[in-house]
């Protein structure tokens, strides 16, 4: 499966440019004719891609097609025939997600003393957190500071960050990776015994801290040990499908479904913690993605229809580089880093047309115009497009990317000889759930923290940044549960109201009844 | 149109298309995957599937997201496999190498037979990291062990019946947590933030407008690589 045949007059464009190509500076935008670029071409700027929201808190805020039918769709099964007197289980915080932000709540509230409940959707672990390569950014160094940190942050966002969780993110940054580094991670050090740092893209100081090129494997491997240490129980393959309310209106419990034996159980919490991660595999607007198979939006929508806010949910962070070639790579991850070591975006002529170091929305947006307008694509035979990652021009691949050179390598593209076929793929939820510093969302009893809160990152995320926030809402978000929790009394009557409002209003908008959700998992059998 | 090859699933024979991954072939002939299916890129050990090829007389193994089919492949997806975890408190060791050898004793049966080495989709080297834990030398085990996925094939095959990728984890957390300390400064950053140092600084910046912002941003200093 190495290229076909009819690549061959591109790849030698671009093999016989890469000379020039060396010397040639291309410099980077302005202000201007970055906004332009982004807004002509980001896909968050296509009218076609979006829809205003028709209920809901956010009624008229427009997001995602897929997004919106997400939203506004039934429960999957009838909520009136619940059991909500007799609940299966009953806690006092409910932790929905077993990935990075979850576990993190789950040791803070477990630390604390109060009785947790975890349940995800597939293996507690099965997560983003453990697919990031990268590293996670905190100002630890004496050479860096929270408040560079800050600048870098809201700079990075484009001032739209809610400025109080970019504060908070930064200041317990050191914090959690003292926690981590108490847990037994195995961080990468240098030989004096400082930690090491790498640079990425936005940020003014080394501040990576990385394990290997499996900082989140490593990271989720440690959690999902010291979870079991703590014997904290976890319903696995049970992703969230409901939230449950009290009389007053406060979160108190929660519907799983039990996806092996197809039954709905319900538990009734003091608080319950949403960590469920991402909108990956709801493919928006078509694109691939880099997500967990599971990144299907659950928390974001049972949340919703249940009357909590969300930010920015117009926003979605396309990472420049996801695999087109071979197609059983498409819409993986090729690190940004590859471009800090000097590969080329290079179109079908051998042409470079952006400086690669640009932030990802900038890069992301020139790729996509210069495979639609400009017709300067590579297309395959079953149809993808993308332009070339130019990575011969990096010294010594083999050593520095040995994991991406051994993946090419298995279906014989040599990464040292020919250059990776890209485009963006979908990489990551900018907006979510809104939260406040304490990690509460604008339900009393519901929190956030992840992927599925919002305005943390602003509508644009640096790298790094957010193998940090999962551990430092994570944590927020139980410190104020268990706060809260010895305040309030566990519910007396669990009910469903909400769930009657929001589907007779569906109806009276004409949806038909079999727009069902949370979608749980994607579909890619034949259709 | 790709080539279409047999391929048995749980026992079903189909056709897919020739040059699919495993999963990509499972999902093209309409099983929508519950368990078995994860990360889909090789990090997450879900997937774990075991597999032979017609005329061969061996077990064979492979991540399904990773692995491409081949015709007459007859293939099965772990879903789970129990495995024995010790719990600890990694807090209280005092003697990493001895608290892996009395947590894990097991591990002195290993007969050497080196299947869990011919079985690990990783190509890590199991029996080797094995007996380094068994000499005690955590940094050894932690070193060649760290592209663990935790898939659970090497207790699948183990003779000796223990559990490698538990052990190999418990040694990694021991000589992170006895060893890997972190450097002093992050005590000392972490005290500046409780003392309120930053506090003021960034407090100025939320008074600030966003055009102040931009100037900041704009002229900050950017240490080099």
């Amino acid at each position: 499966m190495a290229y076909p045949p009819h690549f061959d007059e591109t790849l030698n464009l671009v093999k016989e440019t890469r000379r020039f190509r060396k010397s040639q500076e291309i410099k980077r935008l302005n202000d201007a004719e970055r906004t332009e670029l982004i807004e002509n071409y980001h896909p968050d700027y296509r009218a076609e891609g979006m829809e205003p929201l028709r209920i809901g808190p956010n009624r008229g805020d427009r997001v995602p097609i897929e997004l919106a039918k997400a939203l506004e769709s039934y429960s999957i099964y009838d909520p009136g025939r619940l059991n909500l007197s007799e609940p299966d289980y009953s806690t006092d915080i409910l932790i929905v997600g077993g990935g990075g932000a979850g576990c993190a709540a789950a040791l803070t509230a477990r630390e604390g003393g109060a009785e947790v409940l975890m349940a995800t959707k597939l293996r507690l672990g099965d997560a983003n957190t453990l697919m990031a390569e990268g590293g996670m950014c905190s100002p630890v160094r004496p050479e860096d500071s929270p408040y560079m940190h800050f600048i870098d942050t809201i700079g990075g966002g484009h001032y739209t960050n809610v400025p109080e969780l970019v504060k908070a993110l930064v200041l317990d940054g050191p914090e959690i990776a003292s926690w981590l580094i108490g847990m037994g991670v195995m961080f990468d050090y240098e030989a004096d015994g400082s930690l090491k740092v790498n640079h990425c893209g936005g940020h003014s100081r080394k501040r990576m801290l990385s394990c290997k090129d499996l900082t989140g494997l490593e990271l989720m491997r440690v959690l999902r040990d010291e979870m079991r240490d703590r014997e904290i129980p976890c319903l696995e393959f049970s992703p969230v499908v409901d939230l449950l309310l009290d009389e007053q209106g406060s979160c108190a419990g929660a519907v799983l479904y039990n996806m092996d034996t197809a039954d709905f159980t319900v538990v009734k919490a003091k608080a319950v913690i949403m960590a469920s991660g991402g909108i990956g595999r709801l493919h928006i607007q078509g694109f691939p993605t880099t997500n967990h198979y599971g990144a299907t939006a659950d928390g974001l929508v049972v949340a919703y229809r249940s009357g909590a806010e969300m930010i920015h949910m117009d926003s979605i962070q396309y990472h420049p580089t996801g695999t087109v070639w071979p197609e059983q790579l498409l819409g993986q991850l090729i690190t940004e880093v590859m471009r800090g070591h000097g590969a080329h975006l290079v179109n079908a002529s051998g042409k470079r047309f952006i400086n690669e170091l640009e932030c990802r929305d900038t890069c992301a947006s020139a790729c996509i115009r210069e495979c639609s307008e400009r017709g300067n694509g590579v297309v395959t035979p079953t149809g993808f497009e993308g332009i070339w990652l130019d990575t011969p021009l990096i010294p010594d691949i083999k050593n520095h990317f040995v994991g991406i050179y051994q993946r090419f390598k298995k279906y014989d593209i040599d990464i040292q000889e020919e250059p990776i076929l890209v485009y963006p793929t979908q990489h990551y939820q900018n907006g979510g759930l809104r939260i406040n510093p304490q990690a509460e969302t604008s339900m009393p009893g519901l929190f956030a923290a992840g992927e599925v809160a919002g305005g943390i990152q602003g509508k644009n995320r640096l790298a790094g940044n957010s193998l940090l926030d999962i551990f430092v809402y994570g944590r927020r978000a139980a410190r104020r549960a268990l706060e809260l929790n010895g305040k309030v009394a566990s519910p007396v009557r669990l009910t469903v109201e909400h769930l009657h409002n929001w589907h007779d209003r569906l109806n009276a908008l004409g949806v038909p009844k079999a727009q069902q959700s949370p979608v749980l998992l994607p579909d890619y059998t034949p259709k | 149109m790709a080539n279409l090859i047999p391929i048995y699933y749980l026992g079903k024979k189909h056709m897919v298309p020739e040059g699919v991954t495993i999963m990509g072939a499972i999902e093209n002939s309409g099983h929508r995957l519950v368990r078995g299916c994860g990360c889909r890129g090789g990090f997450c050990g879900a997937c774990a599937t075991v597999f032979r090829i017609p005329g061969d007389h061996q077990i064979k193994v492979g991540l399904a997201c990773q692995t491409r089919v081949e015709a007459g492949m007859d293939v099965a997806i772990l879903p789970y496999y129990p495995a024995q975890k010790v719990l600890y408190d990694f807090k209280t060791v005092t003697d990493p190498a001895r608290a892996l050898q009395t947590m894990y004793p097991e591990m002195y049966r290993c007969l050497g037979c080196s299947a869990c080495n011919k079985i690990c989709p990783q190509d890590l080297p199991v029996m080797d990291i094995i007996a380094e834990a068994q000499r005690g030398n955590l940094p050894a085990v932690a070193e060649l062990s760290f592209d663990c996925v935790m898939c659970g094939l090497c207790a699948s095959r183990c003779l000796a019946q223990m559990v490698p990728y538990n052990i190999a984890m418990a040694a990694r957390r021991l000589y992170s947590h006895s060893m890997l300390l972190g450097p002093d400064y992050v005590g000392v950053r972490i005290r500046e933030i409780e003392q309120g140092v930053y506090d003021r600084q960034i407090d100025a910046l939320l008074e600030k407008s966003q055009e102040e912002l931009q100037k900041l941003y704009a002229e900050r200093d950017i240490e080099c690589i």
